[in-house]
């Protein structure tokens, strides 16, 4: 999909040009939060669960050295391999060297996000290597070219309809076919075979465990499962920050992921993988990829404690209005805004202002990220640097100018209320931002300023 | 440097002062009614719950519920099936199975899980390659939460161990629901 050097604003622009789509698909991620909410408050320990998880991933980060090295140790006395990707390029030459020496060129893989941060699947099909994405979500952006709008619901921007084109192009299903429960049955099928004849599956990582050397994964689909327990060699990436310290802290997240998620009780499998299984190759990477830099920067560094819920997007006016896709990378959302900065400053730049800092992605986060305030140092972080764009910084200077002198504040009310009253036409057209998807308000009469002037006097 | 030192040397470099641990005992409440929550979440999530009372009730009711199964592979020494589970050297072996019955250790009453490790099962895949589930736990084996499933899994030594909560299911389209995306289409829990 061709998204150029277009800004979020740009991209959110192109999105919101169906209206009747950005109100449904408002509305549907809504009902997600909603769902979420009706989940959390079962539990009346749901605060101190936050709490509790926050404080783990708080000492996983400060002792995150100590953590990798002792989960390496156990990794490897459980038979599993274990590689360490500096950045995005070492992870994928990683993967397709373990494909090569296995002379496999047909994979399938289950939901990573990491795999799309590295644009892995580019990078293997470029080497003739087939992927095959099987939470069917992604295979369903994976058929139409395009990238996962959400990280939980990676295809919540399409309609059924489009979804049964698809099928029909690629799978073969009757035209016209838009049911849920048809498709989804077509894509089992499809998909079965996929698993049943693949020598190698890649899967993501939820939490790996210091203590023991085991990695959960989770998924409702039950893919991840199909494709690591049918293949010969099974590959699991994660980021460095996945680590837990021990078996029993896996209660806290997962009691708290899906919830946050979906609003279900829990994922429907919760797998935990120990040991490779008889005859077969269990390979980890653990990854960096700008990790460890973010962990230095002491405003940014708990945006590593994010379980990848997408309990932020779903509740984020702006998500909700403009689309996973107007973010330009791998994650979307508020958590993806403070996360992207960091990888790069100039590319990203546009990220932390795509939002209202209402805060709301900080209330619902299960691990206490203070995202809103993320994205507001971000803002001053860019301006500082100098990523921030020439007519934003203009426009700022004016607006310091104009509230710093009260006369030429009140000229400047005056003549703004005058104009929306006589000329409305100079602001009701396309070069105003503000008139675009709105109506301007009435003006009012008089400022406050005014009002508070005349009405003082009458009182006393 | 190579990768593996190179992110090693920079965390350490980085990482902040040190935070305590919580203490996760006080997520230990005592819940009497876990049978009733665990069936009623069981139902909730699209499985189904049957409370029974002996071994010949469950061979009843799978001999009623499953009568379109070919293949069913029994993991019960209780319920002997004609393609009872011996060994299988390959997992694909298990592609055509229909039914499989498997014991779990304990269930959660919280969001309806059972806790199943691969010493129990033949392969590993075989919950999820099966078009349908059936397993068996006691009414016993019920814990609260999953504060109480992880006291109870201890540091057990296991290659692969799995929480099972309901049939395989996927809400990718349009957030419509639909029971059975790659695993099994239903999930029946015996309660003994």
């Amino acid at each position: 999909m061709d998204q150029g050097n277009k800004d979020h604003a740009a991209l959110a622009e192109r999105f919101n040009e169906d209206e009747p789509r950005v109100n449904w698909h408002d509305e549907t991620l809504w009902w997600v939060r909603a769902k979420r909410d009706k989940a959390a408050h079962t539990l009346p320990e749901w605060e101190q669960l936050r709490e509790a998880a926050s404080q783990i991933k708080n000492n996983v980060l400060s002792n995150l050295s100590e953590y990798l090295l002792q989960f390496e140790e156990k990794a490897k006395a459980n038979g599993v391999v274990v590689h360490w990707a500096a950045d995005a390029k070492d992870h994928n030459e990683i993967v397709y060297a373990l494909l090569q020496q296995n002379g496999i060129s047909r994979i399938v893989k289950s939901k990573s996000m990491l795999t799309e941060e590295c644009h892995l699947n580019d990078y293997l099909q470029q080497q003739g290597i087939e992927v095959i994405d099987t939470d069917l979500g992604e295979r369903i952006v994976q058929l139409a070219n395009e990238p996962p709008s959400h990280i939980v619901l990676p295809c919540i921007h399409k309609k059924k309809e489009e979804i049964g084109e698809l099928f029909h192009e690629h799978l073969g299903t009757p035209a016209g076919n838009a049911d849920p429960k048809f498709l989804a049955n077509a894509a089992r099928l499809n998909l079965r075979e996929k698993f049943l004849t693949r020598r190698a599956a890649m899967t993501g990582v939820n939490f790996a465990v210091a203590e023991t050397g085991e990695f959960v994964v989770c998924t409702n689909e039950g893919n991840a499962d199909m494709g690591a327990h049918l293949a010969d060699v099974h590959i699991a990436c994660m980021g460095i920050e996945k680590i837990v310290p021990q078996r029993n802290h896996l209660s806290v997240f997962l009691r708290l992921l899906a919830r946050s998620a979906t609003g279900q009780p829990v994922t429907t499998y919760s797998s935990h993988f120990k040991k490779p299984r008889k005859g077969q190759q269990m390979h980890i990477v653990l990854v960096d990829n700008g990790r460890s830099v973010q962990l230095g920067r002491a405003d940014f560094r708990n945006s590593l404690k994010c379980i990848r819920c997408g309990a932020c997007m779903n509740t984020c006016p702006v998500y909700r209005r403009s689309g996973g896709h107007s973010y330009h990378t791998a994650i979307a959302g508020p958590i993806g805004s403070i996360l992207a900065p960091n990888l790069d400053m100039r590319k990203y730049a546009d990220l932390p202002f795509a939002s209202t800092l209402c805060g709301s992605c900080s209330n619902v986060c299960p691990v206490k990220i203070d995202i809103h305030d993320q994205l507001y140092k971000w803002r001053q972080v860019l301006v500082k640097e100098g990523y921030a764009p020439a007519a934003k910084k203009i426009a700022m200077q004016g607006m310091t100018f104009t509230l710093s002198n009260p006369g030429v504040y009140q000229f400047a009310g005056k003549a703004g209320r005058w104009i929306m009253d006589k000329i409305p036409f100079i602001v009701n057209n396309k070069l105003n931002p503000w008139y675009k998807q709105r109506e301007m308000p009435e003006p009012p009469k008089q400022s406050f300023g005014e009002w508070y002037k005349k009405n003082r006097k009458d009182n006393l | 440097m190579n990768s593996r030192e190179k992110i090693l040397s920079a965390v350490k470099n980085n990482q902040p002062a040190q935070n305590i641990l919580p203490e996760l005992q006080s997520f230990l409440k005592p819940d009497t009614k876990v049978l009733e929550k665990y069936i009623n979440v069981l139902t909730a999530i699209g499985g189904l719950a049957h409370v029974v009372n002996s071994y010949a009730e469950i061979d009843n009711i799978i001999g009623q519920e499953y009568k379109e199964a070919q293949r069913i592979i029994s993991l019960s020494k209780e319920l002997p099936m004609p393609g009872r589970a011996e060994k299988y050297a390959d997992p694909h072996e298990l592609e055509t199975v229909d039914l499989a019955i498997i014991n779990a250790q304990f269930g959660v009453a919280e969001n309806a899980a059972v806790w199943v490790t691969d010493d129990m099962l033949p392969q590993r895949v075989l919950p999820f390659i099966t078009q349908q589930l059936a397993v068996i736990i006691k009414r016993t084996d019920i814990v609260p939460t999953m504060h109480y499933a992880y006291e109870r899994i201890g540091n057990a030594d296991y290659g692969f161990g799995v929480f099972i909560a309901g049939p395989s299911k996927t809400a990718d389209i349009e957030q419509s629901l639909v029971l059975g995306a790659h695993g099994p289409k239903t999930m029946r829990v015996f309660i003994l």
